[in-house]
């Protein structure tokens, strides 16, 4: 890193926590104690503050869509679920809040936020309904932010006001030969003209039934290998395009995941999204900042299954006293609410470092590993805790217990989660 | 005529949803480290003002609070509704106990006056305090006729027709402006703060006043002397046939044996 660069940073770094130090004792009641703000350690200008400290605005979108979460989501999780359908209310208050377009510029309609508060909406909507929130997960985390880095300014002009506004879109890459080796992709582009035939079928395509547009990843040069692949944006209603069988899945019901089958499609060269060849770059960048999105998806998802089962162990009484009374449920509510904050702030530290401008490669692929780790321990322990009603439909506790499995296999199973993190150690070992 | 000025008074109170513990000095309930928000009947009248803005009735739209500085958090909100600025009046901690509805509506008289508005908008009551008194005791001041319990208002030529909840069923009535309104729960249905509109709301001018600022002094006429719980219910009894119901009640004494 350039010395230029660092010192900016540092000089950042200094505004933002003279910034937060002075909103700190403006909202001292809230987020800490009083003694606390007073306490400083060592020389006060390298007090730095905790990253899962909330700004005001961050405070109030948190608020907001916890209460949107409430009231317009909650009421329709169990039948959502059951019919393994999103409801189409759910997708109009989530547009109409702004909650699509997160990061999306306000010239482009969006709500002109950070990446910081994508994270956190997903994780409050996970908190209700974690099929909900993967679908604003995988629309702002990886297609926003494909676009707004990637697309000409003829490309945002035309999609991003209708992502922030009435379209959701889908990111197309796994195929049935095809999901953690991508280089292994089938679906061709072929160039005729001006324009490109896209041949192959697409799976496992979150969004895939109300999107209204893909982006799809193709080789369009196999000779080159990898170097071949492109990304191509496709309107729905593009010849030959096809949205196949929805899948019936265990959990995340609600979210549709579908084929898709491209069946000689004409894309106009004017569709490439970024440039030709770097498609598989593209794809593996946006993965890496994309998955602390998943981390904060099954970070709201333990701690929805955790509030919702917690209180039940102070209600319900056997032997003359409350459950929670009995040290060795004490230890394992302990245990697993330490775990919750630990993926907290593996979550959220990812996070601000993304926004820092720093290299989350590492850290979101722990924050990704160890949170979908922590949701299926919260979801397993918390049936226990409730014993038969916890087993019961009457309770949400099973419907999380189902949601968290996917977290250990999409963006990036957990083993690969693994493989990255150990070449990120062997990379720091040589280098350091 | 042009746009009515609106002023709009929000009170942050302890959320709806929050479960109130009774202070162990029993002369309060605790207050801190708990979730507030803006008191409900507010958020319906600002969301009125907002309404009446966006039938282009009025031009704009000024919220008020009362009280210490994390009020600017239910300003901000209301800011992110479509309030076009605040005033927030900072009562310092150890004033805000003794502050009631009398001096909150002199402080909201004074900055009707000011801004020179129209119409002043209020939740009917704050549900903290249930006191159901600062609009009354505003339209008293400034000598303007109110509309309390709006269930409905419509824009007529310098007036208004407010219908009122009341006991019977509705009254409509007609007041001329400038005048007094304050809201009842059937009024409408409170938008949320779009989070576009929250980062929007950032830019939006705050000013910050103290009560002395309008010569209002925070004196208390009154004197808390306790505050208690409710009676905790006590478990019920299963019967097993009406017959035994019926028993039951004769036995307790609320039917004629």
């Amino acid at each position: 890193m350039s010395s230029k660069i660092l010192k900016s940073l540092w000089h950042q770094r200094g505004l933002l926590q003279q910034s937060v130090r002075q909103w700190r004792c403006h909202v001292a009641g809230r987020q800490l104690s009083n003694p606390a703000t007073q306490l400083h350690v060592g020389h006060p200008s390298l007090v730095s503050p905790p990253c899962d400290l909330l700004s005001e605005d961050e405070q109030m979108m948190k608020d907001v869509v916890a209460r949107l979460s409430l009231e317009k989501i909650q009421p329709l999780v169990r039948k959502m679920d059951a019919e393994s359908q999103m409801d189409q209310s759910v997708i109009d208050a989530l547009f109409e809040n702004g909650l699509m377009g997160i990061e999306i510029e306000a010239e482009y309609g969006g709500t002109n936020s950070s990446f910081f508060v994508a994270n956190l909406v997903i994780e409050e909507l996970a908190k209700v309904d974690p099929s909900v929130s993967v679908m604003v997960d995988v629309h702002n985390t990886l297609l926003v932010t494909l676009m707004r880095r990637l697309g000409t300014p003829e490309q945002k002009q035309k999609y991003l006001p209708r992502m922030a506004k009435d379209m959701l879109t889908s990111f197309c890459l796994s195929e049935a030969d095809s999901g953690t080796d991508a280089f292994a992709m089938k679906t061709s582009a072929v160039k005729k003209g001006d324009y490109y035939i896209l041949n192959g079928t697409k799976l496992w395509i979150t969004n895939a039934e109300q999107a209204g547009a893909f982006f799809v990843f193709a080789n369009a040069q196999p000779t080159a290998g990898y170097k071949g692949i492109t990304c191509f944006l496709v309107d729905r209603d593009t010849e030959g395009l096809s949205v196949g069988k929805k899948e019936d899945k265990l959990g995340i019901r609600a979210s549709s995941t579908c084929a898709l089958h491209l069946d000689n499609v004409m894309v106009p060269a004017s569709n490439i999204l970024g440039k030709f060849g770097l498609g598989y770059k593209y794809c593996i960048e946006v993965l890496n900042e994309g998955r602390i999105g998943i981390g904060a998806q099954m970070l709201g998802l333990a701690e929805g299954c955790f509030n919702a089962t917690v209180p039940y162990t102070r209600e319900r009484k056997q032997f003359g006293k409350r459950i929670c009374d009995f040290q060795g449920m004490q230890h394992q509510i302990a245990h697993v609410a330490t775990q919750i904050e630990a993926a907290r702030l593996l979550v959220y530290n990812a996070a601000r470092r993304r926004e820092a401008g720093l290299s989350v490669i590492k850290e979101g692929s722990m924050a990704k590993l160890y949170a979908s780790e922590v949701a299926a321990l919260t979801t397993s322990k918390c049936i226990e805790w409730m014993g038969g009603v916890g087993f019961t439909k009457d309770y949400p506790v099973e419907k999380f217990y189902r949601d968290c499995k996917i977290g250990a296999i999409y963006e990036g199973t957990s083993n690969i989660q693994l493989n990255t993190i150990f070449k990120c150690l062997e990379h720091e070992a040589q280098h350091s | 005529m042009s746009g009515l000025r609106i002023l709009v008074g929000c009170k942050r109170v302890i959320d709806y949803a929050v479960k109130v513990r009774v202070r162990p000095d029993k002369l309060g309930v605790v207050t801190e480290g708990v979730k507030h928000s803006m008191n409900p009947f507010d958020e319906i009248a600002v969301e009125e003002a907002v309404r009446l803005k966006e039938k282009k009735l009025a031009s704009e739209i000024i919220v008020a609070s009362c009280g210490p500085q994390q009020n600017q958090e239910t300003l901000r909100t209301a800011l992110a509704m479509g309030a076009d600025k605040a005033i927030h009046v900072l009562v310092e901690d150890k004033d805000y106990s003794n502050l009631q509805p009398i001096h909150v509506s002199k402080l909201l008289a004074k900055i009707a006056a000011e801004e020179k508005v129209d119409i002043v908008l209020l939740g009917k009551q704050a549900i903290d305090d249930d006191c159901n008194q600062t609009g009354q005791m505003l339209a008293a001041i400034l000598d303007w006729p109110q509309g309390t319990f709006a269930s409905k208002v419509v824009k007529k030529d310098g007036s208004l027709d407010v219908t009122r909840e009341v006991d019977g069923g509705l009254e409509t009535i007609n007041i001329k402006l400038p005048a007094v309104i304050t809201t009842d729960l059937r009024l409408n249905e409170p938008r949320y703060a779009t989070l576009p509109n929250i980062m929007k709301a950032k830019k939006k001018p705050l000013t910050t006043k103290k009560p002395s600022d309008y010569g209002v002094e925070i004196k208390s006429s009154h004197q808390v002397l306790s505050v208690e719980d409710p009676p905790t219910r006590e478990a019920g009894q299963k019967v097993e046939s009406v017959d035994l119901l019926v028993a039951k009640l004769k036995e307790a004494g609320f039917m004629k044996s």
